[in-house]
């Protein structure tokens, strides 16, 4: 009897004591066997690109999110010339902010159907590559948000960059990179408590506030010309490096807080 | 109550005392804002306490995370949430001296901007505490508090230099303090210091006799199903 | 308590698969685990029985280290979870699977295997085939394990668990919603690995197919180790 069709079907052969034998998967003989890293995080992060692909969840609610929010916005104020260069930096943001809360919050959600953490953990792949898999997947995203999006402000706000431009790609990687990082540690933290969802953008939104402060003042400056971005941009950089860091040094305790 | 504690609670009644004799009777009246900038000698040692104890929840954290003791935990939550009281002093402080001074209640002004942010980020704190559940919750909060802590100094100098970007009313009043000034804010702060401890040392005699209870009721459960 | 000697002499002292020592774990008020201290030999395939909530699940969770033990160690082949020289070495000679499938409903079989085979270092193709083949399925079957049967997404959960050849097996409940006779090929299964020389620890409630295989029965209650038998009555079974 095959064992091909999806209802169930007994097992096809009995092994016997030689089939099992060379059917055995069996390891080399090295007991110190660990998966090198770049391998597991290029792994994870591809399985989790192919079934966003196919299932185009965090793509598609975080797009139509944006917009709403784009036309919402539209209403509080009058897009006309200088007054929208001034006030789009911070909307722009706003959005992505809010966009970006959408996918963080479902970093995880195929992880924790059928505890696939635990294959994880009691797995050799460190737990570092996980996160950045994780974080890097979201980074992806948000940027394909980005680009998406922008042509739409620049069209509804009738929007002209004064400043250097090139320096809007630098702020949004910066900026995007400070949310994401944060988001994806703060989303495996809200696994753990109730109102998961309420949770993340509630431990998120304070502690970003010196980046959304840094990534809207550098995207209004660069818009209107008005002065140098440098400080924000720097202040970006380093709040990166920083967090990342604490990222990186504190994701294996909280994977394994149970 | 044991006598020690009376002892330490009197103390810092006298303090206390003794600083509001300080801050309101003995320190010179501010010339342009007039009695009002008294407030000042409650705003800012409030705040330099607050500091104080968001820092000792800083190193309780880490303390936890490397040696995983209750005492260490207890501490952490002890410090968040009394800091966080002085932090909500600081918080009402501001605005009941800004009104009669600017007119305003609030301006978004760079020490009391940084402070709400902070403010926010340590009641996120105590959230999280509270809606976790069991062996995570010390283990989750001292994570956060290391993102906390270490977002402080970026609040502070990226509000700081919006400000200078965008002025506006600055609470507080910028320039130097008067010498005669100086003794009410530093007697004012000793006391709050000594208030700050009496406090933490209630609330930390609180957090232990809870977690007593718990394990005592988890050894009673572990030794009642002794095997047959 | 010490288990029963091996049967053949051995020349030097092997090191035990597992020991537990003073192992306790608490759920709050909840005791799962009572001071437990045992020794399991290496290569013998032990039954762990017991009452629901007895605590069996938790012990192999601990085994596993996915537990951190209120009191108390775990030590695995030599190794101490949260010891020195507990490197992660430890978690590649171990293959764990229980009741959540630990499987990506969207993927196939065969990708989740090969995710997982990634996860350990193994870029073999080949072995995730035969691990599916092994536990009586289809590599080519294209289906998202979502679709499978309960029956077919333990199978698959069994294969994702021995892949990466592991010394020490862990499994919590793997025949539920398995058909009898498909159960009875993973018991030769299991079989022929302990004869290989690995370890496996089975939690279940199916002693009886098991009543031939296993080399040591454990019984548990209360969150503690009440005996060790190697025969089992097959009265005290379903």
């Amino acid at each position: 009897m095959r064992a091909g069709s999806v209802k169930d079907g007994a097992m096809s052969t009995t092994p016997t004591a030689t089939t099992a034998a060379m059917a055995v998967p069996r390891a080399p003989a090295t007991e110190k066997a660990i998966a090198p890293a770049p391998k597991v995080l290029f792994a994870t992060l591809m399985k989790d690109l192919r079934l966003e692909w196919r299932s185009k969840d965090a793509i598609n609610s975080m797009v139509f999110f944006a917009l709403l929010v784009v036309v919402v916005f539209s209403f509080s104020f009058d897009p006309t010339g200088d007054d929208a260069r001034r006030i789009a930096g911070g909307l722009i943001w706003v959005a992505f902010l809010f966009a970006a809360v959408v996918a963080l919050g479902q970093t995880w959600a195929r992880e924790i159907r059928n505890q696939v953490l635990d294959a994880y953990r009691v797995s050799t792949a460190p737990a570092n590559d996980l996160f950045l898999a994780k974080a890097l997947g979201n980074f992806l995203f948000v940027t394909v948000l980005e680009v998406v999006m922008t042509p739409l402000f620049v069209v509804f706000y009738n929007l002209r960059v004064i400043g250097p431009a090139y320096l809007l790609p630098v702020v949004a990687v910066l900026g995007t990179w400070a949310l994401v990082v944060n988001g994806t540690f703060f989303a495996a933290i809200s696994l753990r408590t109730r109102s998961r969802e309420v949770m993340l953008p509630l431990i998120l939104f304070p502690i970003s506030i010196p980046a959304l402060l840094g990534m809207v003042e550098a995207t209004k400056i660069v818009l209107t010309g008005e002065s140098s971005a440098k400080f924000w941009i720097v202040l970006l950089a380093v709040y990166d490096l920083v967090f990342t860091t604490v990222c990186l040094t504190l994701f294996e305790t909280v994977l394994d807080a149970e | 109550m044991k006598t020690p504690v009376l002892i330490a609670i009197a103390v810092v009644v006298a303090l206390l005392a003794f600083g509001l004799y300080q801050g309101l009777v003995v320190a010179p009246t501010e010339q342009t804002m007039g009695d009002v900038q008294r407030i000042f000698y409650y705003h800012v040692p409030s705040a330099w306490t607050g500091i104080l104890l968001f820092t000792a929840n800083f190193f309780a954290s880490i303390w936890y995370l490397f040696r995983r003791t209750t005492v260490s935990d207890s501490i952490a939550v002890t410090t968040a949430e009394v800091g966080l009281v002085f932090w909500t002093i600081v918080l009402i402080t501001g605005p009941i001296w800004a009104r009669p001074v600017w007119g305003i209640w609030w301006t978004w002004d760079a020490r009391l901007t940084s402070t709400l942010v902070l403010w926010l980020i340590y009641v996120s704190y105590l959230i999280v505490r509270r809606f976790s559940s069991g062996g995570q919750t010390a283990v989750l909060a001292a994570a956060l508090a290391v993102f906390g802590f270490a977002d402080v100094p970026f609040v502070y100098l990226s509000i700081w230099y919006f400000r200078t970007q965008h002025p506006q009313p600055v609470i507080g009043g910028g320039g130097k303090l008067d010498p005669a000034m100086w003794h009410a804010v530093l007697y004012n702060w000793l006391a709050f210091i000594a208030f700050a401890l009496v406090l933490c040392w209630f609330r930390y005699q609180l957090e232990r006799k809870q977690r007593d209870v718990e394990e005592t009721l988890a050894l009673e459960s572990l030794l009642e199903g002794s095997p047959r | 308590m010490t288990p029963t000697a091996a049967a053949v002499p051995q020349a030097a002292e092997p090191v035990p698969a597992v020991v537990l020592t003073g192992l306790t774990k608490q759920f709050g008020r909840f005791a799962a685990l009572r001071n437990v201290s045992a020794e399991f030999a290496e290569g013998k395939l032990y039954v762990i029985l017991g009452e629901n909530g007895a605590g069996k699940s938790t012990m192999l969770r601990a085994i596993a280290g996915l537990l951190r033990p209120t009191n108390g160690s775990v030590s695995v082949f030599g190794a101490q979870y949260g010891g020195l020289d507990s490197g992660r070495w430890i978690l590649g000679q171990l293959g764990y699977m229980a009741h959540p499938s630990l499987l990506y409903d969207e993927m196939s079989a065969m990708e989740n295997l090969i995710y997982s085979a990634r996860l350990h270092g193994i870029d073999d193709e080949a072995r995730c085939s035969d691990a599916i083949r092994l536990v009586g399925l289809d590599p080519a079957l294209n289906r998202p394990v979502g679709q499978y049967s309960q029956g077919m997404r333990q199978r698959t959960s069994l294969a994702r668990a021995l892949l990466h050849d592991p010394r020490l097996l862990l499994l919590d409940e793997p025949f539920s919603n398995v058909d009898v006779a498909s159960a009875r090929g993973m018991v030769q299964l299991l079989s022929h690995m302990r004869d290989a020389g690995k370890t496996i620890f089975v939690v279940t409630h199916q002693a009886r197919l098991l009543a031939q295989a296993a080399d040591e029965f454990v019984w548990i209650h209360s969150g503690n180790i009440e005996s060790r038998v190697t025969t089992l009555d097959l009265e005290l079974v379903q």
